[in-house]
C-alpha cells in the first residue's frame, strides 16, 4: 500500500472572497455513502398535530385538576408563630429529610452541590458510551470491588443512622448481585444493566424515598408519623 | 349560486391578497406546501421539514419534554393573568389571595391551575432527565444540551421556589424560611448570598419583592433563553434521540 501524504487543510482568511468547496477522496478510501432504510414522514401534519394534541391533553388535565383540587392557603404569614414541623416545598423535602441525619452544611450544601456536579459531568466522563453490562466478561475481581464500594456507602450512611438511604442501597446491591446469575426472566433483564444505570437508578430511588418520607411521614419535631394523621400542604 | 361550505369559506380566505401577504403558501394539501408551512414559520422552523417516523412513537421520548414545555406555556398564560391581581407587598399579597378566591372571576381556578402546572413542570422535567439518561441520549454530539438541560432543571426549581413565597401565607413564609436557612450554612458565601436573596436577615417584605421580581422577570427570561438554546440544539444535534439504536445498516459505494 502506498503511503498517503497528509492532507493540508488551509482555512481562508480573506473575508471578501467566496469560499470554494472541494471534496478530496484519499486513494486508500472509497467514496462510501451510508444508507439506511429509515422511514421519514412530513413534519406537518404528523408531528405538529401530535404536539397540538399533547398540549391540549396537558391543558385539559390541568384544568380538571384545578377544578377538582384547590391550591392550599393557610393563615397570613406570621414570623412569631412557627408551625411544627416547618416544611419546605415537596421537591426540597428530600434535602430537608437529609437535614435530620447530617449537619446542615452537608445536607444543605455539600450533597446538592455533589449531585449537580455529578449530573453536569455525565456526558464528559465517557459514561455509558459502550454500554457494556456490569457483569459482562468479569471475574470475581469486579464483584469484590462493587461489594466493597457498596459496603463503604452502606457503612457511611449507617454511621449517621440514615436508614432511608441504607435500606434502598442494600436493596439495589442485592439486585446487582442477583443479576450475576443469568437464569430466569428477571435476572436476564437485570443482567443487561450497566454500572452507570445502576448508579442513576440508585440515586432516583433514594431521592424518591427521601422525598416521600419527608412529604408524607413527618410530623411535629420531624418525628415519624403516618400520613393519615396529618394534613399535607403542597 | 354557490353553496356555502366551511371548505369554500377557507378557500376564499386563503385566496385573499391580505392572507397571502401573511402566509405565502397555499393549503397544506401538497407535500410542497406542507414543507413551506414548517419552513416559512418562525415558530415551526425549529422542526425539520421531515422527521424520522420512529421518533413519533410514544416510547421514543414519552413526550416528557413536551409536557414540561406545555406546562411552561400554561404557567406564562396563567401567571400574566395573576399578575393583574397581585401586589408584592405585606399584607396586601395575602389579601390578594383572598380576593382571587372570593372576588375575582375564576380567580381561584387561575391560581389552582398555576400551582398544579408548576408542580407538574418540576415532576415532568425530572422524569425527562431520567428518560434522557436511560436512553443514553446525552452521548456525543448531545453533551452540551444535557448541561443546558441541567441548568433548565435548576431554573425550574428556582422558579417554583420563588413563586412559593408569593401567597404570603404560613406555608409560604416557613417553606422559604427553612430553605434559605439551609443556604445560610454554605461556607464563606452562605450568609451573604442569603442576605442578597432576602434583602435582609429574615424573610420580610423585602424578600417578597425580590422573589416577585425574580419570579416574574429574571427567571422567566432566563428560562426563555435557555429553553430556546435547548430546543434549537435538539435540532442541531440531529433531532430527538430515543432508545439506543444499532449503527446504520450498511455502506454502499456510489
Amino acid at each position: 500500500m502506498s503511503t498517503v501524504p497528509p492532507i493540508d487543510v488551509v482555512d481562508s482568511v480573506d473575508p471578501v472572497s467566496v469560499p470554494k468547496r472541494i471534496a478530496l477522496v484519499r486513494p486508500d478510501r472509497r467514496p462510501a455513502v451510508r444508507t439506511t432504510e429509515e422511514k421519514y414522514v412530513m413534519t406537518f401534519p404528523n408531528l405538529i398535530v401530535r404536539e397540538v394534541v399533547l398540549f391540549q391533553i396537558v391543558v385539559i388535565g390541568l384544568a380538571l385538576a384545578a377544578i377538582a383540587f384547590d391550591a392550599p392557603l393557610e393563615g397570613i404569614a406570621n414570623p412569631l408563630e412557627t408551625p411544627n414541623p416547618a416544611m419546605a416545598p415537596w421537591y426540597f423535602l428530600g434535602l430537608q429529610e437529609l437535614l435530620h441525619y447530617f449537619p446542615p452544611v452537608v445536607a444543605g450544601v455539600l450533597m446538592p452541590l455533589l449531585v449537580v456536579v455529578a449530573l453536569v459531568v455525565i456526558p464528559y466522563a465517557r459514561i455509558n458510551l459502550t454500554a457494556g453490562p456490569l457483569w459482562q466478561g468479569s471475574g470475581t475481581h469486579r464483584a469484590i470491588v462493587v461489594f466493597v464500594a457498596g459496603g463503604v456507602i452502606v457503612g457511611l450512611f449507617a454511621v449517621f443512622r440514615c436508614w432511608p438511604i441504607v435500606v434502598p442501597t442494600v436493596a439495589v446491591l442485592l439486585a446487582m448481585f442477583a443479576a450475576r446469575g443469568s437464569s430466569g426472566r428477571v435476572r436476564s433483564l437485570l443482567a443487561k444493566v450497566t454500572l452507570p444505570e445502576w448508579i442513576m437508578a440508585w440515586f432516583a430511588i433514594v431521592a424518591t424515598v427521601l422525598t416521600v418520607i419527608g412529604t408524607f411521614f413527618r410530623g411535629p419535631g420531624w418525628s415519624f408519623v403516618w400520613p393519615w394523621t396529618r394534613a399535607v400542604g403542597f | 349560486m354557490t353553496t356555502l361550505s366551511l371548505d369554500s369559506v377557507f378557500r376564499r380566505v386563503r385566496d385573499t391578497g391580505f392572507y397571502r401577504s401573511i402566509v405565502r403558501h397555499g393549503a397544506a394539501s401538497t407535500n410542497r406546501n406542507r414543507s413551506l408551512l414548517v419552513f416559512e414559520n418562525l415558530f415551526l422552523h425549529v422542526h425539520p421539514v421531515k422527521v424520522r417516523a420512529r421518533t413519533l412513537r410514544f416510547t421514543h421520548t414519552y413526550w416528557l419534554g413536551g409536557i414540561a414545555l406545555a406546562c411552561a406555556l400554561v404557567l406564562v398564560a396563567t401567571g400574566v393573568l395573576l399578575m393583574f391581581y397581585y401586589h408584592p407587598s405585606v399584607p396586601q399579597a395575602y389579601r390578594d389571595m383572598k380576593e382571587l378566591e372570593f372576588v375575582v372571576d375564576d380567580g381561584l381556578f387561575l391560581r389552582n391551575m398555576h400551582r398544579w402546572a408548576a408542580h407538574l413542570m418540576v415532576f415532568a422535567t425530572f422524569l425527562h432527565m431520567m428518560r434522557v439518561f436511560f436512553h443514553r441520549a446525552y452521548r456525543p454530539p448531545r453533551q452540551f444540551n444535557w448541561v443546558v438541560g441541567v441548568v433548565l432543571l435548576l431554573v425550574t426549581l428556582l422558579l417554583s421556589y420563588t413563586g412559593y413565597l408569593l401567597p404570603w401565607d404560613q406555608l409560604a413564609f416557613w417553606g422559604v424560611s427553612v430553605g434559605t436557612n439551609m443556604a445560610k450554612t454554605a461556607p464563606l458565601i452562605g450568609e451573604k448570598a442569603r442576605f442578597l436573596l432576602l434583602g435582609g436577615n429574615i424573610v420580610s417584605e423585602n424578600a417578597l419583592l425580590r422573589f416577585y421580581v425574580l419570579h416574574c422577570v429574571v427567571l422567566p427570561v432566563a428560562l426563555l433563553l435557555m429553553l430556546s438554546v435547548h430546543i434549537w440544539r435538539v435540532r442541531k444535534d440531529g433531532g430527538v434521540q430515543g432508545p439506543p439504536e444499532p449503527p446504520p445498516d450498511r455502506e454502499e459505494v456510489r
